[in-house]
């Protein structure tokens, strides 16, 4: 039981910490503005730009393979013209913040971990320290800023790319009628409860994946075994947490309570 | 003589092995200070203790009068810009351009456009004898030109203190000697304050003014370079002539050899 009291207390402890590190990171003003603004769009185009494939081409695929799921049940109903519906809702709620954010977690979560942990063991981050210069500020910052800018990015292009390779399935090889596909859509998905709150939910997986990344990388051992565990730890934690998360929100955004 | 760093009573742990224990030793103001002794007692850890990146566990370290171990986080800072430190292992931005590197710590503090902040860096980079090699990336750079790419980069800000953590290392005779040079010509040029960590006894004790010999988390002698040499201490003996068998034990403990061989506990 005592041990058991002291692991959760442990994991408290570390939670706090890691919340003070993000807290000290993002308050820091930058020194020189200019400065402050290239390291983070070299950020944006580090994490953001070079995730665009994974997420273009898992987008498409997963819209595909939804809409050719979906065909096959609804046209037992009769309802073929309602894989539209089905596609977008599912994709703009669910699948586009969620798949968006594991495949982020794996892709630019476990770079930054990596990137974070390498700098500590080669003494980059001391060297920061003993040159007056804050590591939190010129480091961690632009990397978590861009990260949480790029995801609800990232995500909204999974969802669009996912219904447009879904259409491609749908309309031009399964015979959906078009003209049905596009009205299911446009009468059923509304902007506030469903495309903003796949936003919302995409925006909270960014901070948490984000935020569990910069820190394993900033405690992590100065080891090559410690930044592999540190790596791992990254895409373990945060899948689990966007999981976590999702759960919670859509209980808060979808629930009828 | 006036002290720049002083070191009070000062005892360091790592888990449970004491690294230092209750150590007293002072670094004299623009003065090259030579820490020196058998690897793993601690030399590179003062360095860090100076520089306040880690606090002992008690004692203190003063560093112009700054008492590091309780300066706020943003006296720490502040007394770091007057502090350049050469690491082991170069530690050059991996991001940056050598020249990028030399002129970051300019750019971060101070006002010079980049027109000054450009001369000051070649300056630099000219007198470690890298100016050619400003567009390269560390990564390009062998391990010896990383070093003089990182001194470049902690003497940028002209700073009161400079710390050397084993710059001899790994250098070809001729980077030495240009090191050993520039080394000499910084302190007594722009009287900087030098402590330089080094395993290379002899060319440690041709430049240094004062130096400091740690064994077993002790201050075994402390004196001029000359008083170093004529010392009748075993353990200083020891250390100078590299001797294999002496009281400075070689072999991190164990239990007996032969016992061990033969399986018996």
């Amino acid at each position: 039981m005592k041990t058991l009291y002291s692991a959760i207390y442990r994991h408290i402890e570390t939670v706090g910490q890691a919340g003070v590190f993000l807290f000290q990171a993002i308050c820091r003003l930058p020194v020189r503005y200019d400065e402050a603004l290239k390291l983070y769009f070299r950020q944006i185009y580090s994490v953001g730009v070079l995730s665009l494939i994974i997420i273009i081409v898992s987008g498409a695929f997963i819209g595909m393979v939804l809409a050719l799921q979906g065909y096959s049940i609804l046209t037992r109903y009769g309802s073929e013209s309602a894989v539209g519906q089905l596609l977008s809702l599912t994709l703009l709620r669910e699948l586009g913040p969620v798949v968006t954010g594991l495949l982020f977690a794996g892709r630019a979560g476990s770079a930054l971990t990596a990137e974070i942990g390498l700098m500590k063991t080669t003494e980059q981050l001391s060297s920061y320290e003993m040159m007056g210069i804050d590591p939190l500020r010129r480091v961690v910052a632009p990397r978590f800023l861009a990260g949480v800018t790029c995801m609800p990015i990232l995500a909204v292009i999974f969802s669009a790319v996912g219904i447009w390779a879904g259409m491609l399935v749908s309309v031009h090889w399964l015979g959906v009628y078009e003209g049905s596909f596009w009205s299911s859509m446009q009468q059923s998905v509304y902007f506030d409860t469903d495309v903003m709150n796949g936003v919302i939910k995409s925006l909270v997986f960014a901070v948490a994946v984000v935020w569990i990344a910069v820190y394993q990388g900033y405690i992590c051992q100065p080891t090559s075994e410690g930044i592999g565990r540190a790596t791992t730890r990254t895409v373990v934690l945060g899948s689990l947490a966007i999981l976590g998360l999702d759960f919670l929100l859509t209980a808060a955004m979808f629930g009828d309570f | 003589m006036e002290v720049y760093v002083d070191v009070k009573n000062l005892s360091f742990y790592r888990a449970d092995r004491a690294i230092y224990k209750d150590i007293t030793l002072q670094i004299p103001k623009g003065k090259i200070t030579a820490v020196m002794g058998p690897s793993g007692v601690g030399k590179t850890t003062l360095l860090r203790l100076i520089g306040g990146q880690i606090a002992p566990h008690s004692g203190s370290v003063t560093v112009a009068g700054l008492d590091m171990s309780r300066a706020s986080r943003k006296e720490l800072f502040d007394a770091r810009r007057k502090m350049g430190m050469l690491f082991q292992s170069g530690a050059l931005f991996s991001d940056m351009s050598v020249f990028e590197n030399v002129a970051l710590p300019l750019q971060e503090h101070t006002e010079f456009d980049d027109v000054m902040i450009r001369d000051i860096v070649l300056m630099k980079l000219q007198s470690v004898g890298l100016r050619g090699a400003a567009h390269l990336m560390p990564a390009e750079l062998s391990g010896g030109m990383a070093r003089r790419a990182a001194l470049a980069r902690a003497i940028a800000l002209d700073p009161d203190l400079v710390m050397y953590d084993e710059p001899f290392a790994g250098q070809d005779p001729i980077s030495k000697g240009v090191l050993v040079e520039l080394i000499k010509r910084l302190n007594h040029a722009a009287n900087i304050t030098s402590v330089l960590v080094s395993h290379d006894v002899e060319d440690s004790l041709s430049i240094a003014d004062h130096v400091c010999l740690l064994s077993d988390g002790r201050v075994i002698l402390s004196g001029t370079a000359d008083e170093i040499r004529q010392s009748k201490d075993p353990r200083v003996v020891q250390f100078l002539q590299g001797h294999a068998d002496g009281p400075v034990g070689f072999h991190y403990p164990a239990q007996d050899y032969d016992k061990q061989l033969l399986g018996m506990n």
